[in-house]
């Protein structure tokens, strides 16, 4: 019930607005849906993200649970795992889907288009050493292959493997026989996800309106 | 009779001649229009007939009745004539690169035209709505349907449907007013036409036609929602151009003092259910389709069939309940086109894709083709400058304002607006086609004076578009730098990335309790996946659904391919073709077969290297390079081997070739799915047992007695190749085989079998408890032979000089399952190391193989 709960225009939301680019309107609507998921406290917990029911068919749950309680997707150049996080943080965590505003420079698009692959490829770098290891990338694929119900874990487990070769031999091309293909790079993510149109396809319609009543 | 005789003597010689004179033998058929025409013509050719049977006594030996084959030859003829045409125009792709296809095939109608009206002076061919609408359009329409990127169609619905319903509306009621405010300003002299025929003009000029926008754009490459904004467009306005146009045709009938509140009301409300009744009707036979398909497990050959013949019904079922035909067609093949593909067999599936390809794609030549000769023809030519060009000037004008307004609007709502260029190419690409002609042409002459007027104008306003913009509009996507589509070679870390971002995306959405497309399409995609699949598709095809096993099916092949076409490059292959004089062993009577067997293999090569265009250098290839100058044969071996491995062609082909029932013996669901299971394991068994130190099981090979059958006359060259390997462990068994293999296709092509030793039980310890259903073959059927030489001698064991390959295999997508097989125990691999541990590095000449 702190400060923040209240009408468009505060100056807490005009920061927050500068920062992320939200309008104040869909601040608020973000809002009441933090207030919802964590029972009207300061704090959103891991536990209060797990009682949201939509999100218990997802696959990659934990990963994107995970994401939220991640520093290096709060624009703070920090590290580590967080236990709860304030509305803040929710809300930096959330631009990261904002869609790209229609007048945007060549510079800004491009920059736009890294903080969306970071915060991707974070998904996918657990233990932050700036390398997707093989082992890493096997974890995801297996998680997001789990739901499929046909595709066994060995499946899963090749195909991630298949999947790293092939970004192997397209990052690195030619190996000495005593090298060995570590992990992707951010730089290689960059480079191999570039036909990948991510500044439009990673956004998600947030509305001015609210809707939370609607979905649990 | 003579006359024809010498027509059809000229049909065998010259094709080009024929066509300006078969016209004269009647082709009311295909038009109706000339059926006088026919009369006389007939009534001239009985004449010299009996003056020839009179000589005629007793029974004729051979008779020449033309008349008795006459519809069907002519129809059969022009389609012959069409393709020829397009034949020649595609054979110049200089032209064809800078002029569309569909403006050439104009052009060509225009040359047809032009002879046959000297032939005749009279016009006698003509495209008519009834074969237009019942025979030509239908097949387009549902090939669009069926190959419609549904995903992507769904996602734009909403711009789709503005553009479709409300864009057509206001193209319809701005061109129809303003030509009738310049009748009433004057500018185009006397013309009998009032308000209502005008908006009725306007309504069948209004709709963009989908088989010119394919012709068009197909060529173009214009990114992915921009095409499927225009292309969705032009399929559904043709449902609302066709609604308009009968609730207008209806007006103009009842005439105006009698139109009151209630008829427009009803007009408005036939429209709507004319719309949702058609796609409702599209919707009941898709389900239909999907849910016949399931048990047609015993009918293959005629399975795809039903597609065809159910979706026409469903065009016909939507015109018989005077409900959108067009609208019908295309959910038709839209809701059934995943349970289909998942249902039926592979070859059918592929059957399905290409004829539905080969209708489509021969009707719309033959509508091109058509709407050219048409053009020429003196009494459709009314000329009226004033309403001619304004028809075009309003058609292109408002076309253009429509879009705009409609984008400026629909841009405020959507995710990612239409650009500006974007919307410039969806106005220019507002293409006018048959359909329009086809409905002018359907115009009552008795209410609408100024028929003829009208249908030149839409002639002119068709060709106008699909010509001069059709041309133009290349030119204009390079100038404006109009998005391309991208290459679509999607790389399995894409469709990985993509797929997690669908699920992210759902997740955030949840998580910020938004209810967004991507709510809506997890929502749907469970329903889905829970409800729908479970009814419409086959058990066993529903395991089968996952697009990353796909994509990663997909590698596997083009892997195996590349390899082969890399080695068939570097010559390694060659001495497969001069093996005839090696393994003169055979029969001479089978000598045949290894022509047929060789030229097969070169085929297949070329094949390949066209498919395997990959732009991603392959690093082990490279190193190949090095070592096959050294072990070439041994290459070739290895070549074969994976060949074999990854491409269970060989296991696919059909035995009873003269059975109409039977086409493909490889029935078994389980055989295929271990296949498959198998590919993949085998792909990267390298990877996983260096990664988990597990060295794959020791071969056991089984039918010694059977081998001995078998081993027969090449035994020598298996020994010298032994000998030359020697010292290698588990190399000997390959050699032979690099030899068996062309000895057992040429015994397969003797109609026998051949059994793929990537498949025996023994690889995988796991499916050992599965008998595979070749080995219960073998053992029943005695024609056959039971397993190659290289399945019982030698099990995925290679050369061990391809030792050295393995740690390069990792920086590639090439893992075979022979590379680390023959790796000692004691090279066993740290377990969280991505990469085996290089082999002692060894020039690749000095090894003494060769």
């Amino acid at each position: 019930m702190g400060a923040l709960q209240s009408s468009p225009g505060r100056p807490e939301y005009s920061d927050l607005a500068e920062k992320t680019g939200f309008s104040f309107e869909q601040i608020g609507v973000l809002h009441k849906r933090f207030k919802q998921l964590s029972h009207n406290e300061e704090t959103l917990r891991r536990d209060n993200f797990n009682e949201i029911n939509d999100l218990a068919l997802n696959p990659i749950r934990t990963q994107i649970i995970e994401a939220f309680f991640d520093r290096r997707n709060f624009h703070q150049n920090g590290e580590g795992k967080v236990q709860e996080i304030g509305f803040e943080e929710f809300v930096v965590v959330m631009s990261h889907f904002r869609p790209p505003s229609a007048h945007m420079t060549e510079e800004q698009r491009g920059k736009t288009r890294r903080e969306k692959l970071r915060f991707l490829f974070n998904m996918h770098d657990t233990d932050n050493d700036g390398i997707i290891t093989l082992e890493e990338y096997r974890h995801v694929v297996e998680e997001l292959l789990s739901r499929s119900g046909t595709l066994e874990k060995e499946t899963a487990k090749c195909i991630a493997d298949a999947a790293m070769l092939e970004v192997a031999s397209i990052s690195v091309g030619h190996m000495e026989p005593d090298e060995f293909y570590e992990g992707i790079t951010f730089e290689h993510f960059l480079k191999l996800l570039e036909r990948f149109e991510i500044e439009s396809k990673m956004t998600i319609r947030f509305l001015n309106m609210d809707t939370t009543t609607l979905c649990k | 009779m003579l006359r024809c005789g010498y027509a059809l003597f000229w049909l065998l010689g010259s094709v080009l001649l024929i066509c300006v004179v078969s016209p004269v033998k009647g082709e009311a058929v295909v038009t109706r229009e000339g059926s006088h025409l026919k009369l006389s013509e007939s009534s001239h050719s009985n004449e010299s007939q009996h003056g020839h049977s009179f000589n005629i006594t007793g029974i004729p030996i051979v008779s020449f009745k033309w008349h008795h084959v006459e519809t069907p030859y002519l129809v059969a003829f022009w389609v012959l004539v069409s393709f020829l045409g397009k034949l020649v125009i595609e054979a110049n792709h200089h032209v064809t690169s800078v002029i569309p296809e569909s403006a050439l095939l104009i052009c060509f109608g225009f040359i047809l035209g032009g002879m046959i009206w000297a032939a005749d002076k009279v016009q006698t061919f003509r495209l008519t709505p009834t074969v237009f609408f019942f025979y030509l359009l239908p097949q387009v329409i549902l090939d669009a349907g069926y190959h419609m990127p549904n995903k992507l169609f769904f996602t734009n619905l909403g711009g789709i449907l503005v553009h479709a319903v409300i864009g057509t509306c206001w193209n319809a009621a701005s061109l129809g007013l303003s030509l009738w405010g310049c009748q009433m300003g004057g500018a185009m002299g006397d013309l009998d036409i009032g308000l209502l025929q005008y908006l009725l003009f306007g309504s069948l000029m209004a709709a963009v036609d989908p088989v010119a926008v394919i012709a068009v754009f197909e060529q173009v490459h214009v990114n992915d929602v921009l095409f499927i904004m225009v292309f969705g467009e032009s399929l559904l306005n043709d449902g609302v151009t066709v609604v308009l146009f009968n609730v207008f045709d209806a007006f103009v009938s009842l005439g105006g003092p009698k139109i009151d509140a209630a008829e427009i009301i009803k007009g408005i409300v036939s429209f709507f259910v004319v719309a949702f009744g058609g796609s409702l009707v599209g919707l009941v036979f898709g389900l239909l389709i999907s849910l016949l398909t399931r048990c047609t497990k015993n009918i293959q050959i005629i399975e795809p069939g039903f597609i065809f013949v159910l979706g026409y019904l469903s065009y016909l079922t939507a015109e018989m309940l005077s409900l959108s035909a067009i609208l019908s067609i295309v959910f038709c093949g839209m809701c059934c086109q995943k349970y289909i593909n998942a249902n039926m067999d592979e070859n059918s599936v592929q059957t399905v894709r290409y004829s539905m390809k080969a209708f489509a794609n021969g009707s719309e030549t033959i509508i091109f083709v058509f709407l050219g000769i048409s053009a020429i023809d003196k009494v459709i030519w009314v000329w009226n400058t004033g309403f001619i060009l304004l028809t075009l000037l309003f058609v292109l004008v408002y076309r253009f304002i429509g879009v705009f307004f409609l984008t400026w609007i629909l841009n405020r709502y959507r995710l990612v607006p239409l650009e500006f260029v974007d919307q410039v190419i969806m106005s220019y690409g507002g293409l006018r086609g048959a359909v329009a002609y086809g409905l002018a042409v359907m115009l009552d002459e008795n209410k609408i004076k100024e028929k003829n007027l009208m249908v030149c104008t839409t002639l002119i306003v068709v060709y106008f578009t699909v010509i001069l913009q059709g041309i133009t509009m290349k030119p204009l996507v390079m100038w404006l730098k109009v998005k391309r589509a991208a290459v679509t070679e999607v790389s399995l870390l894409e469709k990985l990335t993509n797929k997690m971002f669908n699920h992210t995306l759902v997740a955030i959405e949840d998580i910020s309790g938004q209810i967004g497309h991507n709510y809506m399409r997890s929502k749907w995609k469970y329903f889905e996946e829970n409800w729908m699949s479970w009814i419409l598709m086959k058990p066993s095809a529903r395991k089968k659904q996952d697009q990353v096993f796909d994509v990663f099916h997909q590698l596997n092949l083009k892997d195996a391919m590349e390899y082969v076409t890399e080695g068939e490059r570097r010559g390694s292959l060659e001495f497969v073709r001069n093996e005839n004089s090696i393994i003169d062993f055979k029969k001479k009577s089978e000598s045949e077969s290894f022509d047929i067997n060789n030229a097969n293999m070169s085929n297949d090569h070329g094949a390949m290297s066209t498919t395997s265009r990959d732009p991603i250098p392959s690093v082990s290839l490279e190193m190949h390079e090095q070592i096959m100058k050294a072990v070439r044969e041994a290459e070739a071996i290895n070549a074969h081997h994976l060949l074999d491995q990854h491409l269970y062609k060989s296991r696919k082909q059909h035995r009873h070739r003269f059975s109409r029932s039977h086409f493909d013996i490889n029935r078994d669901e389980k055989e295929v799915q271990e296949i498959f299971q198998r590919t993949m394991r085998n792909r990267l068994k390298s990877f996983t047992s260096a990664k988990m130190g597990v060295k794959p099981p020791k071969t056991i090979v089984k039918h010694t007695q059977k081998e001995q059958q078998q081993k027969m006359p090449n035994g020598k060259s298996m020994d010298k190749a032994k000998t030359s390997y020697s010292g290698d462990e588990g190399s000997e068994g390959d050699s032979a085989s690099g030899y068996d293999q062309s000895y057992m296709r040429a015994t397969y092509r003797a109609g026998a079998g051949i059994e793929n030793p990537a498949f025996m039980p023994d690889l995988d310890p796991m499916d050992l408890l599965q008998i595979p259903p070749w080995l219960g073959e073998s053992e029943l059927d005695s024609s056959m032979v039971a397993l190659s030489h290289r399945a019982q001698v030698d099990l995925p064991r290679t050369p061990s000089n391809l030792r050295r390959l393995a740690p390069l295999r990792i920086s590639t997508r090439s893992t075979d399952s022979f590379t680390l097989e023959n790796i000692p125990d004691t090279q066993q691999m740290d377990s969280d190391q991505l990469q085996p541990p290089p082999p002692p590095p060894r020039p690749p000449r000095d090894d003494g193989y060769v």
